[in-house]
């Protein structure tokens, strides 16, 4: 008879959460089929097998930890158990740690709550935690806000057939990260000729140059795979809010931060000068066909 | 001196002359055989370095631009204040003004006065992107670390080299009662204190 192969144990820890990640992971079509792949120890919305009282008891097995939430190491407790010793419990067991969402990578949206304390298991914005070294060997990190149901199957599975995942200096895969937000919007003519869109939802125009668009610096494949397989915020008309990046969230995020009309952050890699060459010079022309809708109805 | 530098340095001197007969004749007044003229060439070795009267016109708005560029690129790669800076920006332009008075007029007279000629590829910023984002950045910069107000590019800089070109336009009519040089702080002075972060 011939044996079972192994099945990864997969334990979603939620440190403080707003369970965005947990949410975002339960709208990808195949999700089910996925997690065939692992044996599900415990997970905040699924049936598992282990309770979270055998959770808290630090005992259950883990092969694989998906942290979700921001870190503190004290003062968060789950019915009296510091949550940081948990995290650490298993951390320290698991062969692969997976940070999901910005919280749990660089400290997120939570960490404006208490700057000095909470942030990231292994980044503190950009600077490596206390924890790094302990647990850089097995890290990987998924930040997003959420993290894109289909960025964390690639992980997953990838992992699941023992391949190994090329990651960069935060330990953001590159097949998913490597991109910005800003390759394959629908919009990069607009983009490429300085045209503006004037308002939000429009199918005309860019939004970096007004409304607030962070794509061109921000991390991210949601132009290239695709949100629920169908769109993406700059496609439908609303501006990257960078949510992808250490430093997120930031404020005014409808509105492009401008000195004397330039653009206060420019496209990732790119030296100011050089960008503002090629504005001055594409803006000189106008092109009509950009001056008209796209769909002109009767 | 090689092949290719010989033939920049020819190609200069032949922008260099133009911008003086230019300036002294008027930029329709001016023919190729006056240029080729003073040269000392012929109107045939002309050709193989500008193909019109009008490619001439707008290569040396580029030149012009990009001279000017440079020097302000030396400014905004300082630490300098914003006052500091402003300073030292106007008196760029007004010892350009002073010493190549050809090249300000060429821009003053020719350029914005003959938009007929720069129409086709020099629309907009096209042939001034070397001088106009070098402005650019010592705006942003300046913004950036909170110095100047933010506000549109264009009443900034308006301000600024409206002014500054206005000043040049006066030096040029024979009007201004002292030497430019003289007004460099009072102007310097009152463009820092119309662009300055109100208190």
């Amino acid at each position: 008879m011939q044996n079972k192969p192994y099945k990864p144990k997969l334990l979603w820890l939620q440190s403080i959460t707003c369970n965005g990640n947990t949410h975002s992971f339960l709208n990808h079509p195949d999700l089910f089929s996925i997690l065939e792949n692992f044996e599900l120890i415990h997970h905040p919305t699924l049936d598992s097998e282990y309770t979270m009282a055998d959770v808290l008891s630090k005992n259950v097995p883990c092969d694989i930890l998906i942290l979700e939430g921001s870190v503190i190491e004290n003062g968060f407790k789950k019915a009296g158990v510091e949550v940081s010793s948990l995290i650490h419990a298993y951390a320290g067991k698991a062969k692969h740690i997976i940070s999901v969402g910005t919280c749990a990578t660089f400290g997120g949206i939570f960490k404006q709550n208490n700057p000095e304390e909470i942030s990231g298991l292994c980044f503190d914005l950009e600077e490596k935690t206390q924890h790094y070294e302990k647990y850089a060997s097995k890290l990987i990190s998924l930040p997003g806000c959420p993290v894109h149901p289909r960025w964390l199957s690639f992980v997953l599975l990838m992992l699941a057939k023992n391949k190994s995942i090329d990651i960069d200096s935060l330990h953001r895969p590159k097949e998913l990260y490597g991109y910005t937000v800003h390759n394959g919007c629908t919009r990069n003519e607009y983009f490429e000729w300085k045209i503006d869109t004037k308002n939000f939802g429009h199918k005309e125009g860019c939004l970096f140059y007004e409304q607030g668009c962070q794509g061109p610096y921000t991390r991210g494949s949601c132009n290239k795979i695709l949100w629920n397989d169908t769109s993406s915020k700059t496609r439908v008309g609303t501006p990257c809010f960078g949510c992808t990046e250490p430093n997120f969230p930031q404020q005014s995020l409808f509105t492009t931060k401008t000195n004397m009309g330039i653009p206060a952050k420019i496209p990732l890699g790119i030296s100011k000068r050089a960008y503002l060459t090629l504005t001055g010079v594409t803006k000189s022309f106008k092109i009509k066909r950009f001056s008209k809708d796209l769909l002109e109805y009767d | 001196m090689n092949m290719s530098e010989k033939k920049a340095f020819k190609r200069e001197s032949i922008m260099q002359t133009a911008l003086e007969l230019f300036s002294l004749n008027g930029f329709h007044k001016t023919t190729i055989p006056d240029i080729a003229k003073k040269l000392h060439i012929s109107v045939g070795s002309f050709y193989n370095y500008f193909t019109s009267k009008d490619f001439l016109a707008q290569e040396i708005i580029k030149y012009t631009s990009e001279a000017l560029g440079e020097k302000i690129r030396v400014v905004n790669m300082t630490d300098a204040s914003a006052q500091d800076k402003i300073q030292q920006i106007v008196t760029i332009y007004f010892t350009m003004a002073e010493e190549k008075p050809e090249m300000i007029d060429y821009f003053l007279r020719v350029y914005l006065s003959n938009r007929e000629v720069f129409s086709e590829n020099c629309e907009g910023m096209v042939c001034v992107a070397g001088f106009i984002t070098e402005i650019m950045i010592f705006f942003d910069d300046c913004v950036e670390s909170g110095e100047l107000r933010n506000q549109d590019f264009f009443s900034a800089f308006g301000l600024f080299m409206g002014y500054l070109g206005g000043m040049v336009f006066l030096k040029g009519e024979g009007v201004l009662p002292k030497d430019i040089e003289l007004y460099i702080d009072d102007i310097s002075r009152n463009i820092y204190c119309a662009l300055k972060v109100q208190e």
